[in-house]
């Protein structure tokens, strides 16, 4: 069952979350964004950010400390956290079984086949015995094979040889053509990221800097180079200065008019140059 | 079928190296009208791009009439792009053209410029995407 608004896989409305009572910090506050559907969604920050809390509160295994959460429930989401928990003494026949008797009615074993196919490793292995990116596959393909509308995938490529990554973003993908399924994957490697996804959340200290689809909030910002200048109205977001000339990073507010050549940024340039100005205009 | 071959670090926007591709093998006569393109989960499983990255070059490619979508079908090749299909007489041409550049010491920049230099002579001001 779904609760969420029509065509919203994931809303947050003033979503906060603190840890270790009274004296813990606020790993997430004030957050607010509402994620459509279909989308693959690219959580990035530095460490700390709160990309993980989010993703652990999305999968429903806390409960915010204030604000809402609004998702799928447990039975239409699939979350894999970054440590890949899997039961060590199964083997991975076994895990896939359980996954199949957990999920009656939706299993997709096909697709979960394709996605330990390849890694190395026979079906009788325990998962004790994996490496940390065929432990990583194993997850994978217990949360592809739900079926899932939402999946919640924690630093998913990070143990991934460059070849597997390739391989099981392909099959994510395929999935998501397919199902329309709704992806939300954290990283901090933006690189492993791009290209792939279609919507970025850019958490840094527990606040949500940037949302939005990309090719969005790439169009709304602009790459100048030129004499140094006032570049008012424009949001200045990151800016340098070498010499007489002046490199800057600006949110437009309507044309850019002066001496300067503009392009339009990168998804790399556009994060990097938030990340360098965690005080500055916020999304 | 078409394979296309993503370059992540080219700057050229990933739709526009699908919408190019396309146009090359059609140039080429590698795609001929009737031609199905691959389905956007196959390009997407293959070269791991967004789904609707694929969409995109290919309703660009449908609005300048070159391919059209049959629902449930796929999407399929309409027309042909230039006269100059692999085996055509302008390909020879060109071939021992650039047989003769290289034989005369030009490596492939310059090759490269002087061809750029021609086409800009021919072609200024052409709208080509």
């Amino acid at each position: 069952m779904s609760t969420t608004t029509e065509g919203i896989a994931l809303r947050a409305d003033h979503l906060g979350m603190k840890y270790g009572g009274r004296r813990g910090g606020w790993a997430l506050r004030e957050c607010a964004f509402a994620l459509p559907a279909g989308r693959i969604c690219a959580l990035v920050g530095p460490n700390g950010a709160g990309k993980s809390t989010l993703l652990a509160l999305a999968a429903g295994l806390m409960r915010p400390t204030e604000g809402t959460l609004t998702g799928p429930g447990r039975d239409d989401l699939a979350y894999v956290a970054q440590s890949k928990p899997l039961h060590p003494r199964l083997t991975v026949a076994d895990t896939l079984r359980m996954g199949r008797e957990l999920n009656p009615g939706r299993w997709d074993e096909a697709g979960a086949l394709r996605v330990v196919e390849g890694g190395g490793f026979s079906s009788d292995t325990l998962v004790h015995h994996l490496s940390g990116g065929q432990r990583t596959r194993v997850a994978l393909a217990l949360a592809l094979g739900k079926r899932a509308e939402l999946l919640l995938l924690d630093e998913p490529m990070a143990d991934l040889d460059p070849l597997a990554r390739h391989q099981l973003m392909g099959l994510l993908m395929s999935d998501a053509a397919e199902r329309g399924t709704t992806v939300v994957m954290s990283s901090h490697i933006l690189t492993e990221l791009e290209g792939a996804c279609d919507h970025l959340m850019l958490l840094a200290g527990g606040r949500v800097r940037l949302d939005g689809a990309v090719d969005d909030l790439l169009a709304a910002h602009t790459l100048l180079r030129g004499p140094v200048a006032d570049l008012a109205p424009h949001t200045v977001i990151d800016s340098r200065t070498t010499g007489r000339q002046l490199t800057a990073l600006v949110r437009r507010e309507g044309p850019v008019e002066g001496a300067w050549e503009t392009t339009e940024p990168s998804l790399e340039e556009l994060l990097l140059a938030h990340l360098r100005n965690p005080e500055g205009a916020a999304a | 079928m078409v394979e296309y071959r993503i370059d992540r670090r080219g700057g050229v926007a990933t739709y526009l190296q699908i919408v190019q591709q396309t146009k090359q093998a059609l140039r080429m006569g590698l795609l001929e009208p009737g031609d199905r393109l691959p389905t956007a989960r196959e390009v997407v499983e293959a070269t791991a791009i967004n789904p609707n990255t694929v969409l995109k070059a290919y309703r660009e490619l449908e609005r300048e009439g070159l391919v059209e979508a049959r629902r449930g079908l796929g999407t399929f090749v309409r027309a042909t792009l230039g006269t100059a299909p692999a085996d055509s007489p302008l390909r020879g041409e060109l071939d021992a053209w650039a047989r003769r550049a290289r034989a005369e010491g030009l490596d492939r920049e310059d090759v490269a410029a002087l061809f750029t230099a021609v086409l800009t002579q021919h072609f200024e001001g052409d709208d080509e995407a």
